[in-house]
């Protein structure tokens, strides 16, 4: 056994955990965080996407002992207030998911992706979201969404939240 | 799938990294960003007993100009790489591979060291380190030794780096003011290169002064196009000339077939690709 600390979408956490244990099963299965998902055995999919200290990450692909004294953001502390982030309100405007098995990941992605670049053109959007597999909606809203995220966050848009949840990335 | 049991070290130096890896014998494992690694270890192709750690020493995460080369810790994250303003300068080349490899999270964890003890055929860095005639550090017990590149890769996965060993760095030499280019072919997003070529030139008055080649995915190893790079000295950059010199692209090739293309396309790939890419660098 090894003893992880992380803090996880602002709650402490320290835990005895099996080496062996990825980062989303400790998400999942002994944080009941599900909003977290697993969608391949390959690192493909992104589905489990979430930000560790900061970056865009697949946790299917980090040991939860590799992030000990680290920050993990999921998509269930992307909320602030009851408020949705400006990403998961432009996903549900511009209907940017069908079944929505991707979107937890996809957003983390674009929230990552907006971090980094909070005005980017259509193949932008389209290499930053790279890493996160759709098999649904052909990835045209998904594209539009974050888009459409991106102009609601804008300094001085009339975006429907007052201050956007600070987002990831460098 | 989960990984079968094992157990963890995160040694905090090197040393201590070299003698968890010797206790460990052949069944421990490094890990670096986890991103080759951690699927292999997830399909259960591997069971490592113990599986050292390397995130827990900083200095391995590095990237500084040391005199005529640019040193870049083994842990420095692709993210890291393609970022850095000094290997932007120096040794754009790899810059511009390494914005190719994956996607960006795979970027933000997976290393530069990692991808090149991995040496997978299809990987990105290899060629463009081989091209580039880069230096590779592995400490031992018995202290470090430097590998040039032209050593560094042996076969298919496998290098220069013995058992009990570790990459700590990689060393390039700076190619100041060069023109380069990464020419990578796949079909789908987040796909491994069919072929790539990475090419770097000195162009001086208008004609090639010095050229670099390295070609992805075109046998065991990375290949450095000899034949092309001896055909583009003294010529003109243009589209004649370096179509020319490109048909020796496939020299020294043994490209492989399989469910992405066969050998004779691969050797298509290599030719055109040659050509994109050394007319993309001279711009
Ligand atoms: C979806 C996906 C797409 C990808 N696409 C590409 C691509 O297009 N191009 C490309 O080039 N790569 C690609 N990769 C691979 C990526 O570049 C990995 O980062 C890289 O292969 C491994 O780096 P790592 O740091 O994650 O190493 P790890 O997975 O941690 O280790 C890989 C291997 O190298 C050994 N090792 C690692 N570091 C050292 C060291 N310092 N000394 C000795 N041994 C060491 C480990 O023991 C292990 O055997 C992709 C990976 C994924 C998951
Ligand atoms: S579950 Fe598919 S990439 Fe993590
Ligand atoms: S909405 Fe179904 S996978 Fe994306």
């Amino acid at each position: 056994m090894a003893e992880v600390r992380v803090t996880v979408d602002g709650v402490n956490y320290a835990d005895e955990v099996e080496p062996r244990m990825l980062l989303v099963q400790y998400l999942r299965e002994r944080l009941g965080k599900t909003g977290t998902l697993i969608g391949c055995d390959t690192s493909n999919c992104g589905a489990c996407t979430v930000h560790l200290n900061g970056q865009s990450v697949k946790s299917c692909s980090v040991l939860a002992v590799q992030a000990d004294g680290g920050e993990v953001l999921t998509i269930e502390g992307l909320a602030r207030d009851g408020e949705l982030h400006p990403v998961q309100k432009a996903f549900n405007e511009c209907h940017g998911l069908q079944c929505g098995y991707c979107t937890p990941g996809m957003i983390m992605a674009a929230v990552d992706l907006l971090g980094d670049n909070p005005d980017p053109d259509e193949g932008e959007v389209r290499e930053g979201i790279e890493g996160n597999l759709c098999r649904c909606t052909g990835y045209q809203n998904i594209v539009r969404s974050v888009q459409r995220a991106a102009q609601m966050m804008k300094p001085g848009a009339s975006a429907p939240t007052e201050t956007p949840a600070p987002v990831a990335g460098d | 799938m989960i990984p079968a049991k094992f157990d963890y070290v995160r040694p905090s130096t090197v040393e201590e990294a070299v003698s968890a890896l010797q206790q460990g014998g052949d069944d421990a494992k490094i890990i670096a960003g986890g991103q080759s690694l951690l699927p292999v270890l997830r399909l259960r192709l591997a069971a490592p007993s113990v599986v050292i750690d390397l995130g827990g020493i900083p200095e391995l995460r590095r990237i500084a100009e040391d005199g005529d080369r640019i040193a870049i810790g083994a842990m420095a994250p692709h993210h890291d790489v393609m970022r850095d303003d000094l290997v932007k300068e120096h040794v754009t080349l790899l810059s511009q591979a390494t914005a190719t490899v994956a996607d960006p999270q795979v970027r933000h964890r997976g290393t530069l060291g990692g991808a090149l003890a991995h040496a997978d055929p299809a990987g990105d860095l290899g060629a463009v380190a081989l091209a580039l005639e880069a230096e590779f550090v592995i400490a031992g017990s018995s202290g470090t030794r430097t590998v040039p590149a032209a050593e560094f890769f042996v076969d298919y996965f496998t290098t220069a780096i013995g058992e009990g060993e570790i990459l700590t760095q990689v060393r390039f030499p700076k190619y100041t003011g060069w023109s380069t280019h990464y020419e990578k072919f796949n079909r789908t997003a987040q796909a491994w290169s069919m072929v790539a070529v990475a090419a770097a030139l000195r162009v001086e008055g208008g004609s090639i002064a010095e050229a670099r080649i390295g070609l992805t995915n075109m046998g065991t190893t990375p290949i450095r196009a000899t034949g092309v790079e001896q055909a583009l000295v003294g010529q003109p950059a243009t589209a004649d000339s370096v179509r020319a010199a490109a048909e020796h692209a496939t020299e020294g090739t043994a490209a492989p077939s399989d469910a992405d293309a066969a050998a004779d396309y691969r050797e298509h790939l290599a030719k055109v690709l040659t050509g994109r890419a050394v007319l993309a660098a001279a711009g």
